[in-house]
């Protein structure tokens, strides 16, 4: 048997928006076969992964959490991805932004003011922007490869953020802990309801998502971006300059991950510590695919790869899997996502042994 | 005390040596596999759990090539015949590598395993110096030589490898050329697999023989760098891949003589090098036109 693809006349619409959830079924299936395999009943397995964590208020509280700084960097990240540029060391600018916006609060503990989270905010903004800066600079100024820049930079932010918060942030009354004092309550990310912990960062993902979709959707900018991610060449016709769209990427997807990063400091977990993500800024890869690299696909997709943290954790807990099922669940969507795109470019045709080929005129 | 750390920096640069090698071929074959961390890592989980089941390290090491190969085949599918995205599909692989391999793993974490012990050859071994450093080594080491010399003579020398970079180059014409594209790009993958497989089974079996989660450590995109760095040429990953075993040992000597620099600093120096080399390799578009293999990443969706 052989598998023969034919480019469609025009991309299926259909496909479009049944691609993804074909991927999602498809994943679902093969999550059932897994957990028959490690000998559990596979319909409870999926029951407490994927629907027990919504029926609860306090865990619906947990989704935001966890969706809110997936939905922020795989918005940014779907700009870079559309325009050709592979900023894939989202997790690194994450974990500046956080170090940067929380100068404030770990080097002046006993200022009280409203104006303190704001400064958070936007200096957290501007540490990941600076953060992705680099493979920018790099990548125009001396025409190095992105992807392996932007992933080295990730180590070394984490090592940097390891440093501090064992070494010169690192409270001298905390028991020894490896953490920054805990944040004042002025520097505290707000919760949206009073019925439970979710923050402001999740509100700050749909205004993200939904500005960054006017933009690709309504403004020359988003033009730009399509053009020049499907051929440098015809956007050099348009006058659109791909060395202007590689700082314009990463810096608005640096910025991006920065926000999440110091949006889940201050909101979440309300110090400093040497981990402080369980790798958002690689799942997000997989929610920008998940979403097609459209904001409010991603919107969707962000919430379901925040299930899958979450009913990792729940169904470590109700049926004894280990949490690391999450992680194979991941990247099994996103190998799912990406061979069910190929439907809405190409027909899919089986060609079995000893058919003979058409002839062609 | 110069033989040992000369003999760490050997165990720490064949894993390097030998990824970057696999990926080197399939990248020649214009197939860009971002995946070497996920084939590495499966690699090294397969090899450590074959050696303990069966108390031999070299089945662990034929299982450590076939799981990275079987890993790449995963790959090969979603790019090759399904024409998915290569960048995507290989964080793709790599991120499910992480996952599998932890979940595969969980049950050997704190286990003892086997060390691949070193093979000596008569004679050269008793080599002063020398032949303690080059002639008293495990199987993988000298497995990474052959493969440098063989790579070379394959890509340069032999007719299939001029086939290999044909299509590289220009997968249309060689399409055209009646050369099969797709089936060469498979073999290219699953050989890129295999070696990142052995270079996962070096890690769990010589470099430290236990089963550590995400014991990869990003070497796998070290790899990725360095045939960029060795402008896909064979003999160049070595001098490479032994800078950057280099780099690893002296920043582990310099943390435990206590030289008063933080140690996540000199933690970080791997990867920082990575960068700086990157830039020095990459700032003359030029040499980098010329040298890339013109195809690589390309989608090829044969017209029949």
């Amino acid at each position: 048997m052989r598998i023969e693809l034919e480019k469609r006349p025009r991309v299926s619409g259909l496909f479009s928006v049944v691609s993804p959830l074909l991927a999602l079924a498809l994943t679902l299936a093969f999550g059932a076969l897994m957990f028959s395999l490690l000998g559990k009943d596979p319909m409870d397995a999926l029951y407490s992964f994927f629907v027990e964590p919504l029926l609860e208020v306090w865990s619906l509280h947990e989704l935001a959490i966890k969706a809110a700084p997936l939905i922020l960097i795989a918005v940014g990240l779907s700009v870079c991805f559309r325009s050709n540029n592979w900023n894939i060391g989202a997790e690194g600018q994450f974990t500046m932004g956080a170090i940067a916006g929380s100068i404030l609060p770990v080097m002046n503990p006993e200022w009280h003011s409203p104006m303190i989270l704001p400064l958070m905010l936007v200096m957290g903004m501007i540490g990941g922007a600076l953060y992705a800066g680099i493979p920018a600079l790099l990548k125009t100024r001396f025409n190095t490869n992105e992807i392996l820049t932007s992933l080295m930079l990730v180590y070394i932010a984490q090592l940097y953020l390891d440093w501090l918060t064992r070494g010169p942030w690192r409270d001298p009354q905390g028991y020894n802990f490896p953490q920054t004092k805990a944040f004042v309550t002025e520097a505290v990310l707000p919760e949206i309801l009073a019925s439970g912990r979710a923050h402001w960062a999740f509100i700050f993902a749909i205004l993200a998502a939904i500005a960054v979709w006017f933009m690709m959707r309504f403004m020359l900018k988003g033009f730009e971006v399509s053009v020049l991610g499907q051929s440098e060449r015809a956007g050099r016709f348009a006058g659109f300059s791909a060395r202007r769209m590689v700082w314009f990427s990463m810096l608005l997807s640096g910025a991006l991950a920065g926000l999440a990063g110091i949006s889940e400091v201050s909101g979440s977990i309300g110090h400093l510590q040497p981990i402080i993500s369980p790798g958002y800024g690689f799942t997000a890869i997989i929610v920008a695919f998940l979403g097609r690299l459209n904001p409010l696909g991603i919107i969707a997709a962000g919430l379901v790869l925040a299930l899958t943290y979450l009913g990792g954790e729940a169904a470590q807990l109700s049926i004894g899997i280990s949490d690391k099922v999450a992680r194979v669940f991941q990247g099994l969507l996103l190998f799912f996502v990406l061979s069910c795109d190929t439907l809405i470019h190409y027909r899919i045709r089986l060609i079995f042994a000893g058919a003979k080929p058409e002839a062609r005129g | 005390m110069f033989e040992a750390i000369l003999l760490t920096v050997i165990t720490a640069s064949t894993p390097l040596v030998v990824a970057a090698l696999g990926e080197l071929v399939a990248e020649r074959s214009g197939v860009l596999n971002l995946g070497v961390e996920g084939m590495m890592i499966m690699g090294a989980v397969f090899a450590f759990a074959a050696t303990r089941y069966t108390g031999s390290p070299y089945i662990g090491i034929l299982a450590g090539i076939a799981g990275g190969a079987l890993f790449s085949l995963l790959f090969g599918f979603l790019t090759l015949t399904l024409v998915a995205n290569q960048v995507a599909t290989g964080l793709a692989l790599t991120i499910l590598g992480l996952g599998l391999s932890g979940q595969i793993g969980e049950s050997f974490v704190g286990q003892p395993g086997i060390k691949l012990q070193p093979i000596s050859i008569p004679l050269l071994s008793e080599i002063p110096f020398f032949g303690k450093v080059l002639f008293n080594q495990d199987l993988i080491f000298y497995l990474s030589v052959a493969l440098i010399v063989g790579i070379h003579w394959f890509l340069f020398r032999s007719r299939t490898g001029l086939k290999l970079r044909a299509i590289g180059d220009n997968h249309g014409s060689a399409h055209a050329l009646g050369i099969h594209v797709v089936r060469m790009r498979y073999l290219a993958v699953m050989f890129g697999g295999a070696c990142a497989g052995l270079a996962g089974a070096q890690l769990s079996l010589v470099y430290t023989p236990q089963w550590v989660e995400n014991m990869s450590a990003g070497r796998g995109w070290i790899a990725l760098a360095l045939v960029v760095f060795a402008s896909w040429r064979p003999r160049r990953v070595l001098a490479g891949g032994y800078l950057f075993g280099a780099v690893t040992i002296g920043q582990l000597h310099a943390q435990a003589f206590g030289i008063g620099v933080p140690t996540q600093l000199l933690s970080a120096l791997p990867y920082a090098a990575t960068i700086v080399v990157l830039i020095i390799i990459s700032h003359n578009r030029r040499t980098t036109l010329i040298n890339t293999p013109a195809s690589l990443g390309k989608p090829f969706v044969p017209d029949r």
